[in-house]
């Protein structure tokens, strides 16, 4: 891995940033919470606990709809949220940003409605082994549905893509790319600009889902110049249930709407309806409205305490919790990428995962056990699952510390 | 000794235990000792899939009586899975359709039991049980 310049250690204040979590407080088995499993979803601060409080208990009316004041005021700031994930990724207008339930329910948006319109028999789709099944299994049934093919970028045993066989792959049939920022197994940072450059030389849009990013790093996806990018609010320390779809216009003025009904038209008879114009087309139904206020907020914490710090910081705590994993006995780090953010997974030789992870949640250490939902990635590996640890930066160095004799325990008690 | 003795003897022997350590430990160990499954009868139709751990189960009828053997890929599980074949082989189909099987939650081991599909722990029993129904079946 990199090594990046030292932090300034007062630019995370870690004793403050924990006292907006009330859930780091408790104890789990009688022991103290470590939380290592940010990867599958993040604690909450309190600012978006009553941010969602607050909007149910003062503010709730739906959007878009009334003449009334409540409607007419929380339009505003659900557009509000809408305008803020906007500057938060540097979308160039608000109308790219489309609120969805999460990152599967935004791949499979742009899985369902790019292929509608863009794909048909014999077109290829490109993958990576690394991904989550939500990024392999719309593509899949898009590629049955159509009678189109699913090409696979390889990995090398370092957990990073071949670039090479992915140039080789990308073809005149190649309609689309969806692809990983971040792998959620290995923690891989892909090379995304690259991987995009390399796809628009031929014309071809690229699909990034940044699920494991968004929380880790700072996305600009003007300057990545993506053709659209998804991520989940509940990684990044907003509420489940609401996710975001970032789409070129130019990309999401040509595809047809995802589902239809309320929210998403101009007018309609029984002869013909006419649809609105985006992201309202892609909007049915009442939205998740405290969900959208809740990841602004959340949002809102993340650059207060600075994405740039947040970065270092998680690096640091990486690092350093691979030093120690490194010297354990038996233990295997499975993903060595250069470029790696907030995840760690490895197996210990003769012992289930499983187990591990049993033994670890007596102690009040919360970890990831299993495939990861990437079973090809783990199948690539040869093992039946990894154990997982992921960072937020809400955990510390001596959290660390703990897991590391815990897991030294644990490995005592199974071997 | 009936079903419910054997399940009234494990919870005997854990209550000797003061914490979660040693109360896993004798869970390990249990599966350590659990006789090894044949490996012609680890094939994938004996396989009960968990999301994580896996379990194999394999059952015969003799002298009326259910036999089983079994195991897993995870000790913990398999320490489990060694309680569940202490308590109900050996008996009548009857009798294992019957049982209860309410120990593993006096014993504190309820979380395994839970619904998250992540050990094959919940699909065995009901293996167990289909497998016992199915001789009830066949013999009458």
């Amino acid at each position: 891995m990199t090594a990046l310049k030292a932090i300034d250690k007062t630019t995370i204040n870690i004793e403050k940033i924990r006292a907006d979590f009330p859930i780091l407080s408790r104890k789990v088995n009688g022991k103290p919470l470590i939380y290592f499993d940010n990867g599958a979803t993040a604690q909450k601060p309190q600012q978006v606990i009553d941010r969602i409080d607050h909007y149910y208990s003062y503010e709730n009316a739906n959007i878009h709809r009334g003449v009334h004041t409540l409607s007419r005021d929380i339009t505003i700031g659900y557009e509000n949220a809408r305008a803020a994930i906007q500057k938060h990724l540097n979308a160039a207008n608000p109308c790219e940003i489309i609120f969805t339930k999460g990152t599967t329910d935004a791949i499979n948006l742009v899985a369902s409605s790019f292929s509608k319109r863009f794909i048909s028999k014999g077109d290829e789709i490109i993958v990576s082994v690394m991904e989550h099944h939500s990024n392999i299994l719309p593509w899949q049934q898009v590629c049955e549905e159509k009678e189109a093919v699913l090409k696979v970028i390889p990995i090398n045993d370092a957990g990073e893509l071949v670039l090479d066989e992915y140039n080789k792959l990308l073809n005149e049939k190649t309609k689309i790319i969806a692809i990983a920022h971040v792998s959620n197994t290995l923690g891989t940072i892909n090379p995304i600009k690259e991987i995009i450059s390399a796809a628009h030389a031929r014309n071809i849009p690229v699909l990034v889902d940044g699920a494991q990013a968004v929380p880790h790093l700072k996305v600009d996806v003007q300057e990545l110049d993506c053709d659209f990018y998804c991520f989940s609010g509940h990684k990044v320390f907003g509420p489940t249930g609401i996710g975001v779809l970032y789409g070129k216009e130019k990309w999401l003025n040509q595809i047809p709407p995802y589902q239809v009904g309320g929210g998403t038209i101009k007018t309609v008879s029984f002869e013909k309806t006419e649809y609105a114009d985006i992201p309202l087309k892609f909007e049915a139904g009442t939205p998740d409205i405290a969900g959208t206020l809740g990841l602004a907020t959340a949002i809102d914490y993340i650059n207060e305490i600075g994405l740039d710090a947040i970065t270092t910081y998680e690096h640091e705590l990486l690092v350093y919790a691979t030093e120690k994993l490194q010297k354990l006995q038996g233990v295997k780090i499975l993903g060595t990428a250069k470029e790696k953010a907030g995840v760690l997974s490895f197996i210990v030789e003769g012992i289930h995962p499983f187990d591990i992870g049993t033994i670890l949640d007596q102690m009040g250490i919360a970890v990831r056990t299993g495939h990861h939902c990437t079973q090809p990635l783990v199948a690539y590996y040869r093992v039946p699952g990894t154990v997982r640890v992921s960072f937020a930066f809400y955990n510390t160095f001596e959290e660390i510390n703990v897991f590391i004799k815990g897991l030294e325990k644990a490995i005592i008690m199974l071997k | 000794m009936t079903i419910e003795e054997t399940e009234q003897e494990i919870i005997d022997e854990f209550e000797l235990f003061d914490d979660w350590m040693q109360k896993y430990e004798h869970l390990i160990e249990l599966g350590k000792s659990l006789p090894i499954i044949d490996t012609k009868y680890k094939t994938d139709d004996k396989l009960i899939k968990g999301c994580q751990a896996q379990v194999w189960l394999h059952s015969e009828l003799k002298d009326g009586k259910v036999i089983y053997t079994a195991d897993s890929d995870a000790i913990i599980t398999k320490g489990m899975v060694a309680l569940m074949v202490r308590v109900l082989s050996n008996h009548t189909p009857d009798e294992i359709i019957n049982a209860k099987l309410d120990f593993i939650d006096k014993i504190g081991l309820k979380q395994h039991l839970s619904p998250t599909r992540s050990n094959g722990l919940v699909s065995m029993i009901k293996q167990m049980k289909m497998d016992a129904l199915a001789y009830k079946v066949k013999r009458e």
